[in-house]
């Protein structure tokens, strides 16, 4: 078990790097938890863009769940909103497709157009 | 019905219930048992509660409070995945108050699903649902694993996001001190 200790400075650094980045939730990123998206590997799809803003270090990345949201034949549904662009919704996004979304859309700012449901 | 392989999908999926009802605190449940063969499972959640007719109602497919679209299968399914495994299932809600749904399974029953990705499934939730707390307790046979993530934000306060890559892997690394193996 990690100590609270070491959250406290994992803290202090966070603020650190917050401080130094101009916009703190640059990206949103909404994956739907309802029945229909865990019966179809949300929760992979979601680990799968947790692990990437692990690996690439992305702090200004703000990643949360909701609920069915009508569009069950298309789930896992993952929703990407940079900055002050439209909200894009990305359907049938399992981990590996989870991955391009960040490289491609998150770091690089194309979204994947083969991907997009509305 | 939709395909859930794993008994951590229907924690996932009653929190969700929970969160829908506006509740800030879930409790989660594992209870391991070896020697009586029993896997048992509780969600509480402090949300709206449900009226007495309601929860009588709710393990019927055919209620649902979702307005997107007209069947609600998560309870049902979890209550048939409990008897279909030699288990029980029960549910208790009170209006203003929350709901407590809760299932058990034989542990070495064959069409039991495994727990599977219990941490993975807790990292989510907690990420995901940042104006909500999780307590987690995890018994196996005496080893008790607990984890309150109101003593985590109280540590990390209002600035710091569940989602910074370096909390995620204190959180990750955290929730892999959950007891491995059987379920």
């Amino acid at each position: 078990m990690k100590s609270l200790e070491e959250l406290q400075k994992i803290k202090e650094r966070a603020l650190e790097r917050r401080r130094l980045s101009a916009e703190n939730a640059r990206v949103r990123i909404v994956v739907a938890m309802g029945t229909c998206g865990i019966a179809a590997g949300a929760r992979d799809t979601m680990k799968a863009l947790l692990d990437e803003i692990e690996r690439k270090q992305l702090a200004d990345v703000v990643v949360t769940q909701t609920g069915c949201i009508g569009l069950c034949e298309y789930e896992p549904i993952v929703q990407v909103k940079v900055g002050d662009e439209e909200m894009v919704t990305y359907g049938k996004i399992d981990a590996a497709r989870a991955g391009r979304i960040i490289e491609e859309h998150i770091v690089k700012g194309t979204p994947v157009a083969e991907w997009v449901v509305k | 019905m939709p395909a859930f392989r794993e008994l951590s999908q229907h924690i996932s999926d009653i929190a969700e219930n929970g969160i829908k009802a506006g509740a800030n605190c879930i409790e989660i449940e594992v209870s391991e048992d070896s020697a009586q063969d029993l896997l048992s499972l509780i969600i509480r959640d402090n949300g709206s509660g449900m009226s007495p007719d309601m929860v009588a109602r709710v393990a019927d497919p055919w209620v649902t409070t979702r307005t997107t679209r007209k069947v609600g299968l998560g309870i049902p399914f979890f209550k048939q995945t409990a008897e279909m495994c030699g288990g029980t299932f029960t549910i208790t809600s009170e209006l203003g108050r929350g709901t407590s749904t809760g299932a058990t399974f034989k542990l070495h029953h064959i069409d039991r699903p495994p727990l599977g990705d219990l941490a993975g499934t807790l990292l989510c939730l907690i990420v995901g649902n940042p104006q909500v707390d999780f307590v987690l307790r995890y018994q196996r046979d005496g080893e008790v694993f607990e984890l309150d993530t109101r003593d985590i934000k109280a540590v990390l306060g209002e600035d710091v996001p569940l989602s910074d890559p370096e909390v995620l892997a204190y959180l990750r690394e955290t929730l892999q001190g959950l007891p491995q193996g059987v379920a």
